[in-house]
């Protein structure tokens, strides 16, 4: 079973101390989690037997930041009962809904618009129960029709309120690029900063289980040129439900991309309120060898293809970039410049996706720092077919990752 | 007043259609449709009262023939007050003047790209919008100036935005198509036709939800969304129409019908042209009015604010009207027959009023023309401030791209890349 691991916060005295642990394949050494008080990050990871172990510290982060253990997704029961601690469990898509309502309960111009997002809960049950809660006009059912309603969210965020626009699937934002590029994007700047646009967009989107073409698309290489708009990426219930308060809370239009293979991840997070930072990547495991950039469900192929790695002998650093537009550059260029070797695992196209644009900001960047080329895995250029069999191969496996860091560390 | 607030609520029994009087025009004739531009026009009031199919919702009429019994009575019965008709009159002077202006500006190199001048329709802004409170919204297309000075931003603000002036009401960011003004609710300036309309019905939804969420019971906010009868073929106006309708909404569509989008004209462009009809399909009145005549557009647009700020939802307003210029300055408008330029030239709002004010003893032709001598030193001074005002530095480059800064993200050193001493210069790294 796949082992889920977060962490947050670079690592910079993480090698030398698991270094002076001997280094097997089967354990992970970390710090054990902090209170809500303690001003460094730290990460941790349960393997899937299901142990507890400490984890390093890490360079002081943000503040907010509070770490619990990372859950997996069915073995991991034992785990949590072996250390009490506080925080509940909960799936990611009631992550995202905790966080929203945790929102509109804070500030009644939260508002949230979308084709069955009321009566209906939501097509992946992000928004269920809401409206009986807060009522038809707070959480609107809109008729279909994306642009439009769009264009209202955006209308409605220059007036002083703040929407959520969910699209049913990210795909059908596809209809709303016109209001998304040109009004949400380009609206502060050319009223001379007299408007802002404290708009959410957010959907589900990605490849799933045989969805067909249309519906497994990833709209997040079409939109990373709009200037003036921020984008993340959420993979775990902890991060799903910081970024979306973050997006929430921030005066800039946000879009949040979450992926629909993910919804039912499980993890335990914590009690206290807490905002993940929009602009910062997340460091998921450290290491020495390779780093490996990735977001949302990749990063879970990253992970399961460290696992081979790890038993092979490697030490790849996973980093999820989480933010998509802006990229992190310094905890990406931190890593880079520890490693030297650079993977890009995305579920974008080959064809000007979130890979490309990060293989280019990183060679401008960082270009001194490499010993070997970057390089990018991405799905191939091809609408996503419906038979499994093709499904599978258009996107990255992690066999191929595992081939493609044997042939990066050689 | 004759429109009385049941004229539209009035459900109609179903399957009632008046028969269409003989002065309807030769457009109903397929044969004839393609090409024969010229003729919709020949009689002026070509829409008559029209029952339509009742829908779910109450029955919705056109009214502009009971605008026109009124004027008739207009020596009996003055249509306005002095100070009002000064107001009017004053207003579409501006808007008049300010749009030649920029002609003359535009042609001597102050002023670049797409212009897009308002002439001959000024009675459609002024009628409206001189109705509103400042907190109502307004929300328009390219051919946005006059709104912007209807509703208040200082003709200055107007020009030095069009001189590309870091005093302009946009900084010089926004430009002739993207007027905006949050002190004066002007929510854009769309380059895009249809692409406002959302942000109108979006504004129009705050209205209601700081009413019913937020409890503020006062909040009569209206909005209006003005376009032309191009985008009434875009599914951004009927999206909207629908929305609007189904949560009643309080805004008021205004379609500045001036028969033309570029050089497409609105027949060959249209399967149904008689665009107020497209109203009570989706549940809301629809309205004919003469747009070259300022009383009646106010009369109708009176009574629709009204409908709006009672809560009663959505109106469908389809001004006839007219540009006496080009597309836009870059238009050499040679399709258009010229016997219809005359003809519309011949209704000028601007005559028609001051004939109005001056006939019926409301003001003197000296009064009149001391307001148009205002507007003249109004309009130039608008000029030289322009002129004189500072092109944009380029630390303005990065500056508004985000509302939070933060949004360029983390750069290499770590630091956000917006406290980097370069971001305020503009030549930082993003």
């Amino acid at each position: 079973m796949a082992t889920i691991f977060r962490g947050l916060g670079a690592t910079t005295a993480l090698s030398a101390s698991s270094k002076s642990n001997s280094f097997d394949s089967n354990r992970f050494h970390f710090q054990s989690r902090r209170s809500l008080s303690a001003r460094k990050a730290t990460f941790l990871v349960v393997r899937s037997e299901g142990k507890l172990n400490p984890g390093l510290n890490s360079r002081a982060r943000r503040p907010d930041h509070f770490i619990a253990n990372a859950v997996a997704t069915k073995t991991d029961s034992s785990a949590a009962s072996t250390a009490s601690k506080p925080g509940h469990e909960l799936l990611l898509f009631e992550a995202l809904r905790e966080g929203l309502e945790e929102e509109m309960d804070r500030d009644p111009t939260v508002c949230v618009m979308g084709e069955d997002v009321g009566h209906y809960g939501g097509s992946y049950k992000v928004t269920k129960g809401l409206a009986t809660k807060y009522g038809d006009l707070r959480v609107l059912d809109t008729p279909i029709a994306e642009n439009s309603f769009t264009g209202m969210g955006i209308g409605a965020a220059m007036t002083g309120l703040r929407p959520i626009v969910e699209g049913m699937n990210m795909g059908f934002l596809l209809l709303a690029f016109n209001q998304i590029s040109n009004n949400c994007g380009m609206l502060h700047y050319t009223s001379g900063g007299q408007f802002k646009i404290p708009i959410v967009i957010r959907g589900p989107g990605g490849v799933g289980r045989q969805l067909g073409a249309e519906h497994s698309q990833r709209l997040e290489s079409y939109f990373q040129s709009i200037p003036g708009i921020q984008m993340v990426a959420c993979s775990t219930p902890y991060n799903a439900k910081g970024l979306m308060k973050a997006a929430i809370r921030s005066e800039n239009p946000v879009i949040l991309f979450e992926h629909v293979l993910l919804y039912n991840l499980k993890e335990r997070i914590p009690d206290e309120e807490y905002v993940c930072s929009l602009e910062e990547a997340e460091m998921v495991r450290p290491g020495e060898h390779v780093t490996i950039l990735t977001y949302s469900r990749m990063r879970y192929h990253v992970m399961q293809a460290a696992k081979t790695l790890v038993n092979k002998g490697y030490d790849p650093e996973v980093i999820d970039i989480r933010s998509l537009k802006p990229f992190d550059l310094k905890t990406i260029g931190d890593s880079v410049k520890k490693t030297h070797r650079v993977l890009i695992v995305e579920e974008c196209m080959r064809t000007g996706g979130i890979g490309a644009s990060l293989t280019a900001a990183i060679t401008e960047n960082f270009h001194d720092y490499l010993d070997a080329p970057i390089v990018c895995l991405s799905s191939q250029d091809v609408p996503t077919p419906y038979a499994g069999t093709l499904e599978e191969w258009t996107v990255v496996q992690p066999a191929q990752i595992v081939t493609a860091v044997e042939q990066l560390c050689q | 007043m004759s429109f009385s607030a049941t004229k539209f609520a009035q459900p109609l029994p179903l399957n009632t259609t008046s028969p269409r009087s003989n002065d309807k025009p030769i457009l109903l004739k397929t044969s004839s449709f393609l090409g024969s531009t010229h003729k919709l026009r020949s009689n002026p009031h070509p829409t008559k009262f029209n029952h339509s199919i009742s829908c779910r919702r109450s029955g919705v009429v056109a009214v502009s023939d009971v605008v026109k019994q009124k004027k008739v009575q207009s020596s009996t019965n003055l249509l306005i007050t002095k100070e009002e008709g000064l107001v009017l009159y004053e207003d579409m002077i501006l808007g008049r003047s300010f749009e030649d202006m920029c002609a003359q500006m535009y042609y001597r190199g102050k002023m670049f790209g797409f212009v897009h001048l308002y002439n001959g329709q000024e009675a459609v802004s002024t009628g409206f919008i001189k109705l509103l409170k400042k907190e109502d919204s307004v929300v328009s297309t390219y051919r946005d100036h006059v709104h912007a000075l209807s509703k208040g931003v200082p003709a200055r603000a107007v020009m030095s935005e069009l001189f590309g002036k870091t005093t302009g009401c946009c900084r010089g960011q926004g430009g002739s198509m993207h007027m905006f003004s949050k002190e004066h609710n002007i929510l854009g300036g769309f380059a895009f036709i249809g692409e406002g309309i959302p942000v109108a019905t979006g504004a129009a939804f705050t209205s209601k939800y700081r009413r019913e969420v937020l409890k503020e019971a006062d909040c009569d906010h209206v909005t209006l969304a003005f376009f032309g009868d191009g985008t009434c073929n875009n599914g951004q106006f009927f999206e909207c129409l629908n929305m609007a309708a189904l949560w009643k909404l309080p805004i008021i569509f205004v379609v500045e019908n001036n028969l033309w989008a570029i050089g497409m004209s609105h027949l060959r462009a249209t399967s149904d042209p008689e665009i107020w009809k497209k109203g009570p399909a989706f549940g809301m009145p629809g309205v004919h009015v003469d747009g070259m005549d300022v009383f009646k557009v106010r009369e109708v647009a009176k009574e629709a604010i009204g409908r709006a700020r009672r809560g009663e939802g959505p109106t469908l307003v389809e001004c006839e009207t007219y540009r006496f210029r080009g597309h836009s300055l870059a238009d050499p408008d040679e399709l258009r027959d010229p016997a219809e330029k005359a003809k519309y030239a011949a209704r000028d709002p601007i005559v028609a009023l001051k004939k109005y004010l001056v006939e019926n003893k409301l003001a003197s032709e000296q009064e009149l023309k001391t307001i148009e001598k205002k507007i003249d030193e109004v309009v130039e001074e608008a000029v030289e401030f322009a002129d004189v005002s500072p092109h944009p530095s380029r630390s303005q480059l990065l500056e508004n791209v985000f509302a939070d800064p933060k949004g360029f993200g983390i750069g290499p050193d770590g630091r956000y890349r917006c406290e980097d001493p370069k971001f305020t210069e503009g030549t930082a790294h993003v």
